[in-house]
């Protein structure tokens, strides 16, 4: 069990929880509520939003604010609840499929937006709930169920499209680093505006099967293997870097955040002295 | 004292809402509603309320449900397309129980259609748009006073019923200019959400009240912990596949309106009590309609005429004892026969039923309506 | 002034656990083995040194590492 404050989190009643054995996301979990417990946040004033797939399935789990929304469309609704309470901490997890697929335009528009909000986009290169279907960040070539014969649409760099579109903060990890997992997403949420935190997860039951890591061990493997640190990559060619996963905080700039412009503009109209 | 103003259509329904109470306005542009939007973007600020605009309709009404969970009155307007695009979210406010205000200032379809050109072919869609079962609360102004009276009813029903509330204006109501008599702030009533008062360790979200089977509501904020889901869920709010927790669920979706069914339903009639003829119109169509009744009063016809002013849940069964007496209903509307599917179940073929349609982007003639009302009579 | 090993608890929360086995990959001191039900057991607490490497990868939130007050 984690520690007791993390612990408190919990709704433990609906533990053990529906993630298959050795899948990612648990370990996701856990790093996001330390990060949430060692950034002081009350339970009372955090909204934990989701779209729709294995990773949405974790706000049922923390007893916090939690909101279980349609497919892809978590970020509008966040950002609905960012404007209407600036105060809130938000932290919104998505799947690869969620956030980039259905959810890319608005992924995109939250990160130009730069409203504060901490997305943590669960990167297991599959649509795992559905049954192994291909993602727009499954790896060229790879089998899934939609790609019998090895996927030939190119995958998306997700920091990099969060990078362009104007997110202040971005950074990767994997599950193979769970205490980096906690300290980007504490990062994240310590940032006052848009944050993309790209956690590389595994799922061994619907794409580790078909692409020869068919054992939550293989995968944790794998990710270990392929992850290089930034300033490493940095002074590795491009050819080297192929297949690798880099990890490391890609943005971290300031920023003016979206909900303090709403606020100054209500100031600027004097509607704060209704 | 209440003051005379003269507004355009959806100006006059964004000043009702705002006197609803509406502090959260999510939206996207779109004809003919796009000055429901600009009203919004420029008043909200100036009363402490929010308004922005999304990345696409879906992100629309995904903001407008976001607002209202964090306890704002919420609103978001709309045409045909953008109409579409929203059903599926407005799904999850219906099964998450979110109050929300949703416009409709319907043009011409399908598909881009007629952008400036008036219609009526979204009804059946406000009732049956968004997949599965759910009660619906749809309302057809047909006036610029009723626009702004409607906000207010609708943002009142909604508050009640924790669900969306529809407003169907067209794009003649939306884009026309009328008088309109605010009333006196305070003088109409305004209904808030019913919130919970028991400690937040008790609170169960989706627990009905005794009273009236609806359960209260608390804002994401301010001090309750609930969690929200499109999947079905029991009373804590939790996914539940247990058939007993689901048929409560679902059927409490469609037991808020039935329920209250006559505390819902409005309509407005004129010279029915010894009518041969009932014209049933709602909507600008309406408007047509009576000045055609009227006429045919003059010419000494024996005609009625019905405005449903809740085209959701449908007066069916005051339409059925007008309809019985009279003999013949006459549909005038702007598709190709939606809402007269309603009248025909509704009179149970207790009387003839004529459909009049006109799809081509214009709006009736009173005097086309007068020629059909004399081809019955005879 | 002692300076002995730290000594280290160690639980699993056998409920919890699916037998899923990282933590017995990430474990430096192999303090697990599966039990009879391929649930996750530190037969060797005696070996752990702490590094709650185990607590933060299991995905089930199982394991329970502290640091025992009583080893004066």
């Amino acid at each position: 069990m984690p520690r007791p404050e993390v612990l408190d989190w919990l709704r433990n009643k609906f533990f053990p929880h529906m993630w298959c054995p050795g899948c990612g996301h648990g370990i996701i979990m856990h790093a996001i509520l330390r990060a949430l417990v060692a950034s002081g946040k009350t339970k009372e004033e955090t909204v934990i939003a989701s779209g729709i797939g294995c990773s949405s399935r974790m706000p049922g789990y923390i007893d916090a604010c939690t909101m279980h929304t349609t497919h892809g469309r978590s970020l509008g609704f966040a950002t609905g609840i960012k404007l209407a309470r600036p105060e809130l901490t938000i932290v919104d997890v998505m799947g690869d499929g969620d956030c980039t697929a259905i959810g890319g335009n608005h992924f995109i528009h939250a990160c130009r937006r730069n409203i504060g909000i901490t997305a943590v986009v669960m990167n297991n290169n599959i649509y795992g709930m559905t049954g192994g279907q291909a993602s727009p960040t499954t790896p060229l070539g790879a089998k899934a169920t939609t790609a019998p014969f090895g996927v030939i649409d190119p995958p998306f760099d997700v920091c990099k499209l969060a990078q362009g579109a104007g997110a202040t903060y971005v950074a990767r990890a994997t599950i193979a680093q769970p205490l980096l997992c906690e300290q980007y997403i504490k990062n994240g949420i310590a940032n006052k505006g848009f944050s993309v935190v790209e956690i590389i997860s595994s799922c061994h039951t619907q794409f580790g099967r078909r692409n020869n890591r068919r054992t939550p061990l293989d995968n944790l493997n794998y990710l270990k293997g392929a992850s290089v640190p930034l300033v490493k990559a940095e002074g590795m060619a491009p050819e080297e870097l192929e297949g690798k996963i880099v990890t490391g905080e890609f943005v971290k700039r300031e920023g003016t955040e979206y909900t303090d412009l709403y606020l100054e503009l209500i100031a600027r109209v004097g509607g704060d002295r209704v | 004292m209440p003051r005379v103003e003269f507004w355009q259509g959806n100006v006059s329904l964004a000043y009702g809402a705002l006197a609803a109470g509406c502090r959260f306005f999510g939206g996207y542009p779109i004809t003919p509603s796009s000055e429901i939007a600009e009203t919004m973007a420029e008043k909200l600020p100036t009363l402490n309320g929010r308004f922005i605009q999304m990345e696409d309709e879906i992100a629309g009404i995904a903001a407008t449900i976001g607002g209202s969970v964090a306890g704002y009155k919420a609103m978001t307007a709309t045409s045909g397309p953008g109409f579409s695009l929203k059903q599926e979210n407005m799904g999850l406010a219906y099964m998450a129980e979110i109050p929300i205000v949703i416009v409709d200032v319907m043009r011409g379809g399908p598909s881009t259609g007629l952008p400036t050109s008036i219609a009526q072919q979204d009804v059946m869609q406000a009732r049956w748009g968004s997949h599965g079962d759910h009660g619906t609360i749809a309302y057809a102004p047909s006036s610029v006073q009723e626009c702004y009276e409607i906000a207010i009813k609708a943002f009142n029903m909604a508050e009640r019923f924790r669900q969306p509330v529809l407003i169907m204006s067209d794009e003649v109501l939306g884009h026309m200019r009328e008088k309109v008599v605010v009333p006196e702030e305070g003088s109409l009533p305004i209904v808030n959400r019913k919130r919970p008062t028991c400690d937040p360790g008790e609170f169960i979200p989706y627990k009905p009240d005794q009273a009236d089977n609806l359960p209260p509501m608390a804002s994401f904020g301010d001090g309750y912990r609930w969690h929200i889901t499109g999947l079905t869920h029991n009373e804590w709010g939790f996914p539940t596949n247990c058939a007993e927790e689901i048929a409560k669920k679902c059927a409490r979706l469609m037991d808020k309106v039935s329920a209250y069914r006559d505390d819902i339903v409005e309509y407005e009639t004129e010279s029915v009590d010894d009518a041969k003829i009932i014209v049933v119109a709602y909507g600008s169509v309406a408007r047509t309609a009576l000045s055609a009744v009227r006429q045919a009063r003059k010419n000494g016809l024996k005609v009625g005429y019905f405005r449903p002013i809740t085209l959701w849940p449908f007066p069916d069964r005051e339409i059925e004892t007008l309809a019985e007496k009279a003999g013949t209903v006459l549909v005038p509307e702007l598709n190709f026969g939606q809402m007269v599917l309603e009248v025909e179940r509704a009179i149970h073929g207790k009387a003839g039923v004529v459909q009049m349609s006109l799809v081509n982007g214009e709006l009736f003639q009173p005097s086309e309506i007068l020629k059909k009302i004399e081809e019955v009579a005879r | 002034m002692s300076c002995l090993p730290k000594i280290f608890s160690v639980v699993v929360n056998s409920h919890w656990c699916k037998g899923c086995g990282l933590c017995m990959a990430v474990c430096p001191k192999k303090v697990f083995d599966f039990d009879e039900n391929l649930k996750s057991t530190p037969t060797r607490v005696q070996d752990c040194i702490g590094c709650k490497q185990c607590e933060n990868i299991c995905p089930d939130l199982a394991i329970t590492v502290e640091e025992r007050g009583d080893n004066a």
